[in-house]
């Protein structure tokens, strides 16, 4: 059955949406949990962006994963697999008993997407700014072609320190491309620490704007900013970056803005305290 | 002899397949009057994206364009292919399949007064240590039309070599070819020269002045370096009394190595390696070069009465 992206957001969809990013989350933390590895804080931090694309915004066919006119999403930060895998088996690309496979060997999910072994994963990722130069081969050819479908990608804020990434910028802009919408997962913190100490980016926006982006920066854990941003965005000649400030981590408390979160693997005790926070609120 | 170049050969070759395999593009990383690509985008400017001096981006673009459908070429200079963008190589292209042809020129010493920093000696030792890959490294200009042509109609990732130079024409690489399958071109039961791209002329050579003296030289022509034709180096191996390779590459990781691991594992034989020995080119022209870092029929000789 086709999932047919929707433009209103009404109070029910809202509810049934914050519903999926509270299930989302506590899937994330089992994963982790089981691999005994994986990347939990980006995980966490892009559930709304990515659940409410998949689950609200995109057009697309879990049973069909190669339908030609399905909406396309590549999760260009590839490290943050388990909140895409979750978000995939629940759309019913893959049963979610898979799920307990992840980073096992045999697994179809391994650690960073692998687009031909993983029904749903667009395009091979985890080598940072692969995904994002992809997608614009991808959205290009579609533009080209005169086809109507969306290309939706995120990239980590950290790894548009990668110069890939401005490679692809310019690109873009060549080809006004406005068919993709990209996200910057903008939680200022990376693998050693805070994104601004360690190789600044702000300010962000104006960098983007002048590489011939239409720039929109919202609230990345609002879904319904989310829907009326990408809504919007829709509507522009070229490509679109939205500038998603979100809190890495989101959801667990000792989690949120902490960097040491970034890969880091919880205790049975952590895990525990963690999915009760989700379930019970912070 | 008639001298021609192995980009022309594919060039001519992408040209000439444009019909019949409308979903075939090419890229470029404004390198396309070298690598002659801008001929094809005269004739088929729709079908051609100059990425600008981009190689990360340039196959990453050309790996989306494939997961779409398209069947892209991607061309720069082979340094640039695998050393620059050796990631997007890696993990934009072999790691998932996708069904690219990474089409590079100026690749060996005999790109010539551009220096060692544009002479790419190490190409097929990168490329070959990736799962997944194939490489074609043609001998001439038709086998070098005949390889394009090959990899357009194979699906999955293809490293397709090529120079800059002109080439001696070889007519005995014509007719066919067929991926994984190396050419006999002379029979003999003392030594097997084996010889892969253009050092093919030089190999021939070899032969011509050996069987002079009476030696009666096998000379085989691997247009696939991945996956090799293990059956011919074998038989090499057990018909022959030694193999020596000629490579316009690095003795390290290419032919010569893939020839001389067969080997080792399966029937050990005396090994000769000819080509860069482990040291950068320098500017020059291509036939002084090809003297200077003794890549020569006279060097093969060399290695041949070493072993005999």
């Amino acid at each position: 059955m086709v999932i047919e992206g929707k433009k209103e957001l009404s109070p029910a969809n809202l509810e049934d949406l914050k519903n999926l990013c509270k299930q989302v989350r506590k899937q994330i933390i089992n994963m982790v949990y089981q691999a005994s590895s994986g990347h939990i804080g980006g995980s966490l931090g892009s559930t709304e962006l990515i659940v409410t694309l998949y689950n609200h915004l995109m057009t697309h066919h879990p049973e069909n994963p190669d339908w030609d006119k399905r909406d396309r999403f590549v999760l260009s930060k590839g490290h943050c697999t388990p909140v895409l895998y979750a978000v995939l088996a629940n759309c019913g690309y893959f049963p979610k008993e898979d799920l307990s496979t992840f980073r096992r060997p045999g697994s179809h999910l391994q650690g960073h997407p692998y687009q031909p072994k993983t029904p749903g994963v667009e395009a091979t990722t985890g080598s940072l700014g692969i995904g994002f130069s992809t997608i614009l081969g991808m959205a290009l050819t579609a533009k080209n072609r005169g086809q109507k479908h969306y290309y939706y990608v995120i990239c980590g804020d950290g790894e548009i320190q990668e110069g890939q990434i401005w490679e692809g910028a310019m690109f873009a802009n060549k080809y006004k491309l406005d068919n993709l919408i990209a996200f910057v997962d903008r939680n200022y913190l990376q693998t050693d620490g805070n994104s601004e100490d360690i190789m600044p980016l702000d300010p962000l926006a104006p960098k983007w704007e002048s590489f011939g982006w239409k720039v929109y920066e919202i609230n990345g854990h609002d879904i319904q900013e989310i829907v009326s941003t990408v809504i919007s965005a829709k509507n522009s000649d070229r490509p679109v970056m939205i500038i998603a400030n979100t809190i890495k981590g989101k959801g667990v408390s000792f989690m949120e803005n902490a960097f040491g979160w970034h890969g880091a693997v919880p205790s049975k005790e952590d895990a525990d305290k963690a999915l009760k926070e989700l379930e019970n609120g912070i | 002899m008639e001298y021609k170049q192995t980009r022309q050969g594919y060039v001519d070759a992408l040209i000439e397949m444009a019909e019949e395999l409308p979903e075939m593009v090419v890229l470029d990383a404004d390198v396309g009057k070298a690598t002659l690509t801008l001929q094809f985008a005269k004739l088929f400017p729709e079908r051609f994206f100059n990425c600008g001096i981009q190689e990360q981006n340039m196959l990453c673009v050309a790996a989306g364009m494939s997961l779409e459908g398209k069947i892209p070429f991607a061309s720069t200079f082979g340094v640039f292919a695998t050393c620059r963008a050796g990631d997007q190589l890696r993990n934009g292209i072999a790691y998932p399949k996708a069904n690219v042809k990474v089409a590079v020129t100026h690749c060996g010493i005999t790109v010539g007064g551009d220096g060692a920093s544009h002479q790419s000696n190490e190409d097929i030792a990168i490329t070959r240590s990736f799962p997944n890959m194939t490489i074609l490294v043609p001998g001439d200009y038709e086998e070098a039309k005949l390889a394009t042509k090959a990899a357009a109609r194979m699906n999955g990732p293809v490293y397709l070599r090529l120079g800059r130079d002109k080439y001696p024409v070889i007519s005995e690489l014509h007719g066919s070819f067929i991926i994984g399958k190396s050419k006999l071109l002379y029979p003999g039961t003392d030594i097997t020269i084996i010889t892969t791209g253009i050092m093919v002329s030089e190999a021939i050579k070899a032969r011509e002045l050996l069987s002079e003296e009476g030696f009666s030289i096998r000379v085989v022509h691997m247009g696939t370096i991945k996956p090799i034709d293990e059956v011919a180096i074998l038989k090499a191996a057990k018909e022959t009394k030694g193999i020596v390779t000629i490579e316009e590459h690095s003795i390290v990781g290419g032919l010569g190595e893939a020839v001389a691991g067969i080997v080792a594992e399966n029937h050990p034989c005396p090994v000769r390696r000819v080509g860069m020995r482990d040291i950068f080119g320098e500017s020059g022209q291509a036939q002084e070069l090809l003297d200077k870092f003794g890549m020569r029929a006279k060097n093969i000789i060399e290695e041949v009465k070493k072993i005999l």
